[in-house]
């Protein structure tokens, strides 16, 4: 006998048609599953209760598949063929990777995506992922019943093209219908904003066990929208556990210790950590294989000392997406706390200080962003109640452009702007008769394109031959709601069109986004400076053309020491063009429009000639 | 003969009302489709039709509308966990045969 949920009014779906449908939350350590039943999100466990399945893969020499925490048990034993934190290979080439090296997996170079060689051959990171994604799926129809309409999955909100393409990939390689992406911030704003009917702006502060992320969001009248996003992806729970380690290595006077000891006393710093969030002081006690004997008391007042600069690190990013967002502290009318290291006490405490209110953080930290996927993918299946119409509005991390002549950016949807979005921006061509066009896009902040990320090229072909300047190439950028960019460049006249989906080849970093957003502002005069620079070479380049063009058909109208004086001004121009003097190159320019002034006066004489002679007046009056 | 709910039942209709925010009860019928010839109907009700007939069952309200009475009469509604399942379960003593998902019946 099938088990029924109850629905929404006049909702009841026929038998065999129920729109199962949960959120994943894959995550970096633990992944979960979550849905939607009778109206409550919860989130969904195994066999054995537990709801966290660990993000380890293992690929055993007897070809059997260990996902989860078995795989974890067998860590130490088989580090090769035991694969963790693959979400930080998803979408990224091997020089992408910090760190390659000290990991024990044995990589193979591959075309864009770096692969793992494993017992049960090379694997990709789409792969493992999605044998977690699998897993997820079994435990979840086995909850629910049936098999799943769809899923909504959760990326960080930094993640480009290619690791959100890579994640959805990887979905669908488990049997998933990807309903959409999600970005994690707005997953745990919708946790918390519909159950709790919010609006107005929100800070969502994620502090997981390696990485930290805080996104602005805006709630208005249903609609959610990512303000900004910022973060540290080297700062998260496990550096807290560090310092009370080094903290019990001072306390207890001890001399260096073995790996084993030192793996040991970490387990025991991270239980310290743990047990004073709900306690005053945790002893720490532990026989070493050294001989030695720890036993210490490790006090909240000394463990908010001995960590008060990793909460305060959690600040500067915070204040500068703020500042992104245009906003400060008091405009923020609610704090979603999100992650494991979220419920130390002092993080709650700094953090509350910081936006003068208490943090939200009624619901379980490490499964709000699972429970707000759920929420809206029962939506996106259509199980949806009256008056839950609301739409769901992100933000590109950064800005989307192509490169104009002279290896200049020129930015057709700027960064930060809502998603799905479609730009469009018109280019011409650059020289007479050119009949294609190449280009290139590109990400990034910097105006010069060198400074940038290549995203992907094309080439449009079959412009018809017409004077520079005269064609009109529409280049259209079109991103959807999972983030992903396609690009679409159309001659307007013959409708001759070429369009890219843009996969790439590589992904960028965290660390390459807020670098490239920092560099983007430090650099903004020099780069101001260096556009102008390029412009005006741009500029010198296209009159030197024009004039020669016009040499050609027409020097017979020049004396020979007026074509003298000419071709001295263009090669002043061509002289000084290259260099970075853009004062000399703007007066070189006026001085070969001025020497040219008689010559234009002349040519256009000569044509409206041309057109007059054999013809009376009154044809022309007619 | 009435409509009842178990235990468990009436447990987890009261959670999912509070959680919801709003409902005075729920709202259980049979309509016409399905493998089998009927399928039920298990929803949030937010207002009473003139015509329902309503029960009170452990405190909660049970809505039926008059047709699909005569299918339910008699019938618990349990709430069950099947493995990692769980969900609500008409135990209803009309029904004569099922499909074999359970899903729709016939009387």
């Amino acid at each position: 006998m099938a088990l029924l949920q109850i629905t929404e009014p006049g909702e009841s779906t026929a038998p065999h048609e129920h729109r199962l449908a949960v959120g994943i939350d894959l995550g970096t350590t633990n992944s979960l599953v979550a849905t939607v039943r009778s109206g409550q999100a919860v989130v969904l466990s195994d066999e054995m209760g537990r709801s966290l399945l660990p993000s380890v893969v293992r690929y055993g020499n007897d070809g059997h598949v260990d996902v989860g925490f078995e795989a974890q048990a067998r860590q130490s034993l088989d580090p090769r063929n035991t694969i963790v934190s693959v979400k930080r290979f998803m979408g990224r080439g091997r020089r992408d990777i910090a760190h390659v090296e000290s990991m024990p997996y044995d990589f193979v170079d591959a075309e864009g995506m770096v692969k793992l060689r494993t017992a049960q051959g090379v694997k990709s990171p789409v792969e493992v992922s999605a044998d977690i994604l699998g897993n997820l799926r079994v435990r979840a129809e086995a909850s629910l019943g049936g098999a799943l309409t769809g899923a909504v999955i959760t990326v960080p909100a930094y993640f480009d093209d290619a690791q959100r393409q890579a994640t959805k990939d990887a979905a669908r390689l488990a049997g998933l219908n990807v309903l959409r992406l999600l970005n994690e911030p707005t997953a745990a704003a919708i946790a918390y904003g519909l159950d709790n009917g919010a609006e107005g702006i929100y800070a969502v502060y994620d502090l997981g066990g390696g990485t930290f992320d805080i996104s602005i969001l805006k709630l208005a009248k249903g609609i959610f929208q990512v303000l900004a996003t910022g973060g540290d992806s080297a700062l998260g729970g496990d550096d807290f556990d560090h310092r009370v380690f080094c903290w019990i290595i001072e306390a207890a006077k001890l001399s260096p210790v073995s790996p084993h000891d030192a793996r040991l006393l970490q387990t025991r710093a991270r239980e310290a950590k743990e047990y004073l969030t709900v306690h005053g002081e945790a002893p720490i006690s532990a026989r070493l294989a050294s001989g030695e004997f720890v036993d210490v008391k490790l006090t909240s007042e000394i463990f908010t000392e001995i960590t008060k600069t990793l909460v305060q690190k959690t600040l500067g990013p915070t204040r500068k997406a703020l500042r992104d967002a245009g906003l400060s502290a008091e405009d923020v009318k609610g704090v979603v706390m999100v992650g494991g290291a979220t419920r130390m006490p002092q993080v709650q405490k700094a953090v509350g200080e910081y936006f003068g209110r208490e943090p939200l953080n009624n619901l379980d930290p490490d499964k709000v962003v699972a429970l707000g996927a759920a929420i809206q993918a029962n939506l996106l299946a259509g199980n949806r109640a009256a008056g839950d119409d609301w739409l769901l509005l992100d933000v590109i991390p950064l800005s989307l452009g192509i490169e104009t002549m002279g290896g200049l950016t020129e930015k057709i949807i700027p960064r930060n702007s809502t998603i799905p979005v479609a730009r469009a921006q018109d280019f011409t061509t650059f020289k007479d008769g050119q009949t294609a066009m190449a280009l290139h896009v590109v990400q990034g902040e910097r105006e010069l394109v060198s400074d940038c990320r290549s995203l992907a090229r094309f080439e449009l072909r079959g412009i018809p031959p017409m004077v520079a300047g005269a064609a009109r190439i529409r280049v259209t950028f079109q991103v959807d709601a999972d983030g992903l960019l396609s690009a679409t460049a159309r001659e307007q006249t013959t409708g001759h069109e070429a369009r890219i989906e843009v996969k790439p080849s590589y992904g960028l970093t965290d660390d390459e986004v807020a670098a490239m957003l920092k560099d983007g502002f430090s650099h903004a005069t020099d780069d101001a400076f260096r556009r102008a620079l390029r412009e005006a070479q741009v500029e010198a380049q296209r009159l030197i053309e024009a004039v020669q063009s016009a040499l050609k058909d027409d020097a017979h109208l020049l004396s020979i020491l007026e074509r003298a004086h000419v071709d001295a001004c263009i090669a002043k121009l061509q002289a000084v063009m290259m260099g970075d003097d853009r004062r000399a190159i703007d007066a070189a320019m006026d001085a070969l429009n001025k020497g040219t002034g008689e010559f234009a006066a002349r040519r256009m004489n000569q044509s409206v000639q041309r057109a007059l002679s054999g013809k009376k007046i009154e044809e022309l009056e007619s | 003969m009435s409509v009842t709910l178990s235990e468990s039942a009436a447990e987890h209709v009261s959670k999912f009302l509070a959680k919801r925010g709003k409902g005075i009860g729920i709202r259980l019928g049979v309509k016409t489709s399905g493998c089998s010839g009927m399928a039920y109907k298990l929803e949030f009700a937010d207002a009473a039709e003139p015509e329902d007939v309503v029960f009170d069952s452990r405190g909660l309200k049970v809505l039926i509308d008059p047709r699909s009475l005569p299918y339910l009469e008699g019938t618990e509604l349990d709430y069950t966990k099947e493995g990692l399942n769980e969900g609500f379960k008409f135990n209803n003593p009309n029904v004569k045969d099922q499909c074999g998902c359970g899903e729709s019946f016939n009387v």
